[in-house]
């Protein structure tokens, strides 16, 4: 452990009012999302403003207005909430994302796997130079491609369904080859060459001893591929055309633009819901996060 | 070795398959995605960006003229120029901004995990949810910001209507997201010796110089790696002026990346996107290969 220490009591404080200080600002626009969404309207727009809805009291009534919504037997909608909206589908489009993240990261866990072990673990000439290819890939950033990849997935019939947003996940991605490759690395290899001098074949290795052994790394692969699919606008804004495929970015994104005088406070609230599961995640497994993002930094 | 090769050898029973055909085999899936969905793509939009091609209708060859086109493209100019002075900004003072946070939590303090979280949480805000609550926090007349300036008897600009405020409010929404770069960083810091620290206490440094002496070269592989990254990033700056601003507020927060995606989804021009596509391969190439060159000196590899 190199860390440095703070002696001095006054330096000491300093610190703590730095960091205390830093945290707020940093923590202060999602506070203040989630304060917006559990006013009522005409709250939204005081000067100054409040944290906490006028009454106190009122504030599970708002979040069951604004998230929920009320709907009178007849059908009628007596407060507008993101979930009753007329113009957004959320439980639908939550479905639609689910079934993308479902099948894009499942393709991804599996095949960069399987292409890490034949980095990893079996000797071939020109395994080098591949391996160089795979992380110069790295460099190439989705906008160059997506003119021509639209113009692909066009002559696949793919356009306006889903699999352009998951069937490239099955082929592997450069990064997830790669930490998963260095995962790979650090297994002894005494493990596999005994099963090598039992008979066992490379299969057999990558089932019986590698895979069970990298259920770390794969969990990491397969938080930051979910993150990312869940996160993801630009994909589906190319690549699909019906308002009932989209996902939720898309969605949120309609609510904001095409419905018009959505106010604040609902918008908050769609904002805070499509938030809430990568928060969520977050607290659960914050180490694997913190440790899978500061292995990027080891790339050289 | 080859002893040791020959028993496994004649110990494996039934082993059809040579060694190199078995590695090939587990790439496979790669070298297909990769022949697909990169090599394809990229050829083929080699050969778009010397075409008139909308889609609709088979490409035809108009030898250089998307590129001239562009050339003498005001808008062209006015994305390319956005997205250079983003990046110029965003990126340094958002590395010396993660730098100097990571420093603070690289020391003895209390709650680690707690600061780190904070910081690095806004990273996971999906884009389209950050765009809209800082649309909220930029509102001109309402937004939490220009408020809080009204307290110490600033009026604040109306941030995302004005164009000549539209670039700092970007840049200032970009320096949210610097969590990614502290969490590297300080693992980073984390790895650097102790004993170095010792030598430069014994040498009288003050915490300054030993940042800058110490801690900065240590880490510079790193820093360099971060720097790449970003610079990338910014050339695909996207969703959220997308959301925001569009290409409207006399396009101040139109960028690079918006303009190809509406060369080739809103005017069907695949020509002139992948005309733009081409550009922007070769320029982020160009500066990746700049950044190593230059900073050759300067980056210090531990042995």
């Amino acid at each position: 452990m190199a860390t440095v220490e703070a002696k001095n009591p006054i330096a000491k404080t300093a610190l703590y009012a730095a960091l205390i200080g830093i945290s707020l600002v940093f923590a202060l626009p999602l506070l203040w999302m989630v304060s917006t969404s559990l006013k009522p309207e005409a709250q939204t727009l005081t000067t100054p403003p409040r944290w906490l809805p006028d009454p106190v009291t009122d504030l599970p009534k708002n979040a069951i207005d604004n998230y929920v919504g009320r709907t009178a037997e007849g059908g009628e909608i007596v407060a507008r909430g993101v979930l009753n909206d007329p113009v957004i589908d959320f439980p639908l489009y939550l479905r639609n994302t689910l079934i993308v993240a479902f099948l894009n990261v499942t393709g991804m866990v599996i095949s960069s796997a399987v292409i890490a072990y034949g980095f990893a673990r079996v000797k071939w000439r020109g395994r080098g130079v591949m391996f160089a290819l795979v992380l110069a890939t790295m460099m190439i950033p989705f906008p160059v491609l997506m003119a021509p990849l639209y113009v692909i997935f066009r002559e696949f019939g793919w356009i306006g369904t889903f699999k352009p947003l998951w069937a490239p996940a099955w082929f592997g991605g450069a990064f997830q080859i790669f930490l998963l490759r260095q995962f790979y690395l650090t297994i002894p290899k005494e493990l596999d060459e005994a099963a090598r001098i039992d008979g066992c074949s490379h299969v057999g290795v990558f089932l019986r001893i590698i895979l069970p052994l990298s259920k770390p790394a794969l969990a990491v692969v397969a938080l930051f591929q979910f993150i990312f699919v869940w996160n993801d606008f630009l994909g589906p804004l190319i690549f699909l055309q019906h308002r009932d495929q989209f996902t939720l970015a898309l969605g949120l994104q309609l609510y904001q633009s095409q419905a018009g005088n959505v106010p604040w406070n609902l918008l908050m609230a769609a904002s805070t819901l499509i938030l809430l599961p990568v928060l969520i995640l977050f607290v659960l497994t914050q180490r694997t996060f913190v440790e899978g993002i500061a292995t990027q930094g080891l790339k050289e | 070795m080859s002893s040791s090769a020959a028993v496994k050898q004649a110990k494996v029973p039934g082993r059809r398959f040579p060694e190199w055909a078995t590695g090939v085999l587990f790439v496979s899936p790669w070298i297909i995605g990769f022949l697909l969905f990169m090599a394809l793509p990229i050829g083929l939009s080699f050969y778009y960006s010397l075409s008139d091609y909308t889609v609709l209708e088979p490409p035809i060859f108009v030898g250089t003229a998307n590129y001239e086109r562009l050339a003498s493209d005001p808008v062209f100019w006015k994305v390319m120029r956005n997205t250079i002075l983003y990046a110029a900004i965003s990126i340094p003072v958002g590395t010396i901004l993660a730098l100097v946070i990571a420093a603070l939590l690289n020391t003895n303090v209390k709650g680690l995990t707690f600061f780190r979280a904070a910081v690095f949480l806004p990273t996971l805000v999906p884009l389209v949810a950050a765009a809209m609550v800082w649309m909220w926090l930029f509102n001109g007349e309402l937004g939490l910001i220009n408020t809080a300036l009204g307290f110490i008897g600033i009026t604040g600009p109306n941030w995302l209507g004005d164009a000549a405020w539209v670039m700092p409010a970007l840049i200032i929404m970009s320096l949210w997201s610097v969590g990614q770069a502290v969490v590297i960083y300080l693992a980073a810091l984390q790895d650097v010796p102790t004993s170095l620290y010792e030598a430069a206490d014994l040498d009288g440094m003050g915490v300054v110089r030993k940042f800058l002496n110490v801690t900065v070269p240590m880490i510079s592989p790193v820093i360099l790696f971060n720097v790449i990254m970003a610079i990338i990033a910014a050339w695909q700056v996207f969703a959220v002026p997308y959301i925001m601003l569009g290409d409207g507020v006399e396009r101040a927060g139109y960028f690079y990346t918006m303009y190809l995606y509406d060369q080739a989804f809103r005017f069907l021009n695949m020509g002139a996107a992948s005309a733009m596509a081409w550009v922007q391969l070769v320029i982020i190439l160009a500066l990746t290969g700049l950044t190593f060159i230059i900073s050759k000196r300067a980056v210090h590899y531990r042995a």
